[in-house]
Parts: structure tokens; C-alpha cells; sequence
């Protein structure tokens, strides 16, 4: 592999093995510096052993990773020395408060006693953690955790920030949070990769996005290039009333130039539509020929939907693969 | 508590301006010794006793009921006097709690293993030997704790301490030297256990017997010749001989010698396959 100075991440061909379950499975992938990379997948699909293998918890089976030019097996200590990782589990000491924890990092970083307490402050005021300084972690909600943890990768500001599933599991509003602090990290200079199954927090985040499935890389290229590869998104559309659905259906079909499906719903019909500027005009016929509309709605395509354009099977073909994780945890363990 | 939590996160934080301050920072301090990052894991420990003080339980209780109890129950019977068994016992119950409580430092290993923060820690640019050596030094904190209590139920008993000070300050460092070298076997035993309470089970059923086929709570003398000859050599014997030595003041150099030796040899195995073990861990 040859050294290229603008990338932050290049990996080539990596597999990791665990008993039989293939979680990577000869992946590539390049980052440039600077930028903010999506890894898309859905569970199993082995975004985390990824992330594993590039902060050097896991060495990969076959393959080979630079870090910031380092390589992940041979230069460990130097990759370690410039990233920082948030894992998918909390992971700062739930039983020590959201300042010990701080204080603890950066001791081990390097900070003198009386820097790191002062550090440990800055960083929990300027993550609106100032009044939870002295409260254990364990008592901190879903998303103050999730505060927590990623501004413990901030103790030293890293040149690249690894995020696993960052937003997973938190409400609305700790998301945009969560977000904000990503863009302001990019901001100012980190190269942040983060791993998502939502297509929208990708498309809002990353400049280039990674679509894993099966331990490879199925599809890459801008969010752009991925929706038009995808189709704009689906227009989900619910009637008045049940009676006129499938006058509805003939209408839109014609109108959109795509097959439109019935749903379970006796009201309701979707598509997916290439032309998003064909939408407009299918609403107006429905208007003309006297259907009533209650729902009109253009929706970005899912993760469900991408792997259904990308694979020709929907994401959640790959439920037996949470179960792999699990056996991969247990592996682990 | 919920609510509380509630209104903290709703208390939207100018996040931008602060944020950006913090992180343009870009402080980056030279890496601290191994020595160094080995006492802040140790800091890290005490931190956890002092809000986890329930980890504390068992290591006063045991101590206490033990000697009660072996004291109480048993004393007539194996000695004749509950006063002279008290003599015998006493610094077999000292080395039966540490060793006991040498367990916990694979337990709180494994659950360290359970939660993300290990990935964290690994993922540092730190020595790799500080954050198995760093718990030690609270551990030995344990250590020197459930001596102590037990010591002070034995003197209340009216335990005679022959050796004085100076054997009891050299009975505890015995103890904890040779309860180091257990600790490091259990750490290695909490990163391959799969939960916390296999490596409970798995390590009493393992020191259970060790401990009981020893020379701490009955004399080998008054055992069958085949049991006789395998309590002999049990190191724990060897542990409980430099003890009850350094106690009573009559402890030979060779006594403590082989405690040393053996606690060198935990430590020489086992600290190199743990360190192996938690840097491999996936």
C-alpha cells in the first residue's frame, strides 16, 4: 500500500474473523483528512469490528490500515497517540462522577494534577455538563452520557475522532446535540468518522458516506451520489377514505411513473420516486380527479430502502446477524 | 434522580461558543511515566471504594465472622479451649481473608470488561502494564484492611501478639506480597471468565479448598498421612507457616523467603499473560 499524506484513513482488504462469522470480510476504505466520513450499516454488518481494527483494539485477520499514516499493527502506539474513540457502550466509569472521570483522562494523558481539574471543568461547562460535575455518570440521562463520553475523547482534541453509532438510541433533541458537537469537532479541523443506520444522519452530517453490508463495502461515494443511486425517496400517501384507493394507485402510477404498492393501512399507498419534480404534479391529479388527501408526504429513502436499491433485499434481512453480534460479543468476552 | 437529569438536559447549552473554545485548545501534553498512569489507575481505585463502599462488606465482615465463628464453634472441640485454638487460628484466618478478597480484583476486572470504558483505556496512549498494575495498589489497600480487621477481633479475644510491632508490620507485607502475586492470576482469570460471577464461583471453588487444605485452621499433624503429605506442600501452608512465624516472633528467614519466591513466580507468570490478555481482548 502506498503512503498517501492527504488520507486520514486507508485500509485495504481487512478481514477479522470470529469462530466462523466472517465480521469483516475484505473491506477498503479511504478518509481523507478533514473530512467527516459515514460508515452506514445496519447491526452486523461490521462497522464496530471496523472501528475496532482502526484505533488498534482488534488486529485484523488479513489486510492492512494506516491511521494519520500509521500503520495499525506495527504502529500502534503512534495511531493511539492521535485518535480517540467513543465507543457504542458508555465509556467513561459509571461510578465515578462526570469530573473524576475527566480528571482521570487527562492524568493519563499527561495533564499535571492541577490542569487536568481545570480541563475536566472546561470541558464539562462547555458540554452543559456544569451542574452534573459532581454527579456519578450512572446518574446522568441518555444523553448527558452521551455528552460525557464523547467529550472524554476531547480530553487532548484528537486529529481523528472515531464515533461509534453516536446517536443511537438518544431523543430528538440530545441527537441535535450530539450533531452540533460533531460539526463544531469538524469545524475545527478533526477528521471524524462515525458509524450510523440512518441514511439521514449520514446525509446530514458526513461529506462522503461508506454503505457496509457483509463485513464489505457495497457503496461509496457523497450522499449525493448515494440517494441518486437510490432514488430520491418514497412518497407516502394516505387517502381520506379506504373506498378510492385503487382509482388512487392507477392515478399515481401514471403520474409518478413508478409502481406504487398498497400498504396494510386500507388508506395508504407509497412509491419510490426517481424524479422528486414528478411529485408535485401527481398531487395535482388527485386533486382533479376529486380524491381527498390526508397524508401527502416525500420522505428521504431509509437504510431499509438503500439496501433494498443496493441489494435487492431490505436491511432487515440481516436480523440473524444480530444474533452473529451477540455471538461476536460473547467471542469477545 | 430522573427528574433532575430531565431538567439537565433541557437547560439547552449555548454548545457552539464554549465548544469550539475547548476544542481549539489543542494542549497536548508530553506522556505521563508508566509509573505515573499506574498510580492514577490506583487513584481511579480508591475513587471506586469511595463511592462504591459495599465493595468494603465482605472485606471486614469475613474477617470478623471468621474468627468468631472458627473461634466460637470449633475452638473446643480441635483444642480443647477456644483460647489456644484462637492462638493457632488466627493467622490462618488473616491469610484465608486476604486471600479471599485477592478474588475480587478478577471480578472488578471482568466488569470493567462488561462495560465500554476498557476500550477506552486501550485505546489511550499509555503503558500497557498501568491499568492492571494501577488496581493493585488499591487492592493491597483491601489487603492490608481485612488483615487489620481481623487482627483487631483476634486482639479483642485476647489474641498474644509475641512477635509485636515489627512482626505484625512484617506478617501484613508478607501477606500482601504474596496476595499481589494471587491477584495478578485472578485479573488474568476475570479478562477469560465470561461474568462476573464465573469468576466469583470459578475462584472460591479454586481457593476454597486450597485455603481448608493448609495448615491455617487445623494442625497437619492430627490428618491421615496421604492428605498429610499434600497439605505440606501446599503453598498456602508455606503462606500460614511465614504468618504465624512473623506473628508469634519465631519466623525463620526461609519461611518468608518461600512466600516471596512463590509470590515472585505468580507475579512472573501471570503478569505478562494478563497484560498479553487485555491487550489481545476483543
Amino acid at each position: 500500500m502506498t503512503k498517501n499524506d492527504n488520507l486520514a484513513i486507508e485500509a485495504t482488504g481487512l478481514v477479522k474473523c470470529f469462530g466462523e462469522t466472517r465480521a469483516v470480510d475484505g473491506l477498503d476504505l479511504s478518509v481523507e483528512r478533514g473530512a467527516v466520513y459515514g460508515v452506514l450499516g445496519p447491526n452486523g454488518a461490521g462497522k464496530t469490528t471496523t472501528i475496532k481494527i482502526l484505533t488498534t483494539l482488534l488486529r485484523p485477520d488479513a489486510g492492512c490500515a494506516r491511521v494519520m499514516g500509521h500503520d495499525v499493527v506495527e504502529e500502534g502506539d503512534a495511531v493511539r497517540g492521535l485518535v480517540s474513540l467513543t465507543g457504542q457502550l458508555a465509556s467513561v466509569d459509571e461510578d465515578l462522577t462526570g469530573k473524576e472521570n475527566l480528571i482521570l483522562l487527562a492524568r493519563l494523558l499527561g495533564f499535571s494534577r492541577s490542569r487536568a481539574k481545570s480541563r475536566a471543568i472546561e470541558l464539562l461547562e462547555a458540554f452543559g455538563l456544569g451542574d452534573a460535575v459532581n454527579r456519578q455518570v450512572k446518574n446522568y440521562s441518555g444523553g448527558m452520557r452521551r455528552r460525557i463520553d464523547i467529550a472524554a475523547s476531547m480530553v487532548v482534541t484528537p486529529e481523528l475522532m472515531f464515533l461509534d453509532e453516536p446517536t443511537t438510541g438518544l431523543d430528538p433533541r440530545s441527537r441535535n446535540q450530539v450533531w452540533e458537537i460533531i460539526r463544531s469537532l469538524a469545524g475545527q479541523g478533526t477528521t471524524v468518522l462515525l458509524t450510523t443506520q440512518y441514511l439521514d444522519e449520514a446525509d446530514q452530517l458526513a461529506g462522503r458516506i461508506a454503505v457496509v453490508d457483509h463485513g464489505k463495502v457495497i457503496a461509496e461515494g457523497t450522499p449525493g451520489q448515494l440517494k441518486a443511486s437510490v432514488g430520491s425517496g418514497a412518497v407516502h400517501v394516505r387517502l381520506m377514505g379506504a373506498e378510492r384507493r385503487d382509482e388512487a394507485q392507477q392515478l399515481l402510477a401514471e403520474a409518478l411513473a413508478a409502481p406504487v404498492h398498497l400498504e396494510a393501512d386500507p388508506a395508504a399507498l407509497s412509491a419510490r420516486v426517481d424524479e422528486p419534480e414528478r411529485t408535485s404534479h401527481a398531487m395535482a391529479e388527485l386533486d382533479r380527479a376529486g380524491i381527498e388527501v390526508a397524508e401527502f408526504a416525500l420522505g428521504q429513502p431509509s437504510l431499509d430502502e438503500v439496501f433494498l436499491a443496493l441489494t435487492g433485499r431490505p436491511a432487515e434481512d440481516q436480523t440473524d446477524e444480530q444474533a452473529e453480534e451477540f455471538e461476536e460479543e460473547e467471542a469477545a468476552a | 434522580m430522573t427528574t433532575q437529569a430531565q431538567q439537565q438536559a433541557g437547560s439547552t447549552p449555548d454548545l457552539d461558543a464554549s465548544l469550539l473554545a475547548v476544542l481549539a485548545q489543542g494542549e497536548r501534553p508530553s506522556r505521563p511515566s508508566a509509573v505515573s498512569a499506574a498510580l492514577t489507575f490506583g487513584w481511579r481505585g480508591l475513587l471506586k471504594i469511595k463511592h462504591v463502599p459495599e465493595q468494603l462488606f465482605d472485606v471486614t465482615l469475613t474477617p470478623i465472622l471468621f474468627t468468631l465463628m472458627f473461634t466460637f464453634i470449633w475452638g473446643g472441640a480441635i483444642e480443647g479451649s477456644t483460647g489456644e485454638y484462637l492462638q493457632y487460628i488466627l493467622p490462618g484466618i488473616l491469610v484465608v481473608t486476604v486471600t479471599f478478597t485477592t478474588v475480587y480484583s478478577g471480578v472488578t476486572m471482568n466488569t470493567d470488561l462488561t462495560k465500554g470504558v476498557v476500550d477506552r483505556f486501550r485505546s489511550l496512549p499509555i503503558s500497557r502494564s498501568a491499568p492492571l498494575a494501577g488496581p493493585l495498589l488499591a487492592d493491597s489497600c483491601r489487603y492490608v484492611l481485612a488483615a487489620l480487621v481481623g487482627l483487631a477481633v483476634g486482639l479483642v479475644l485476647g489474641y498474644d501478639v509475641d512477635g509485636g510491632v515489627l512482626g505484625v508490620i512484617g506478617a501484613l507485607a508478607v501477606l500482601v506480597v504474596f496476595a499481589l502475586g494471587l491477584a495478578w492470576a485472578f485479573t488474568a482469570l476475570g479478562l477469560v471468565m465470561k461474568t462476573p460471577q464465573g469468576v466469583m464461583n470459578f475462584g472460591f471453588t479454586l481457593i476454597f479448598p486450597l485455603t481448608f487444605m493448609s495448615s491455617a485452621f487445623v494442625d497437619p499433624e492430627t490428618m491421615p498421612d496421604g492428605l498429610q503429605a499434600i497439605v505440606e506442600q501446599n503453598p498456602f501452608t508455606r503462606v500460614v507457616t511465614a504468618t504465624r512465624g512473623l506473628l508469634e516472633g519465631n519466623a525463620s528467614w526461609d519461611d518468608i523467603g518461600i512466600v516471596l519466591a512463590f509470590a515472585a513466580l505468580l507475579t512472573a507468570i501471570f503478569a505478562p499473560l494478563t497484560i498479553r490478555l487485555y491487550r489481545t481482548k476483543a
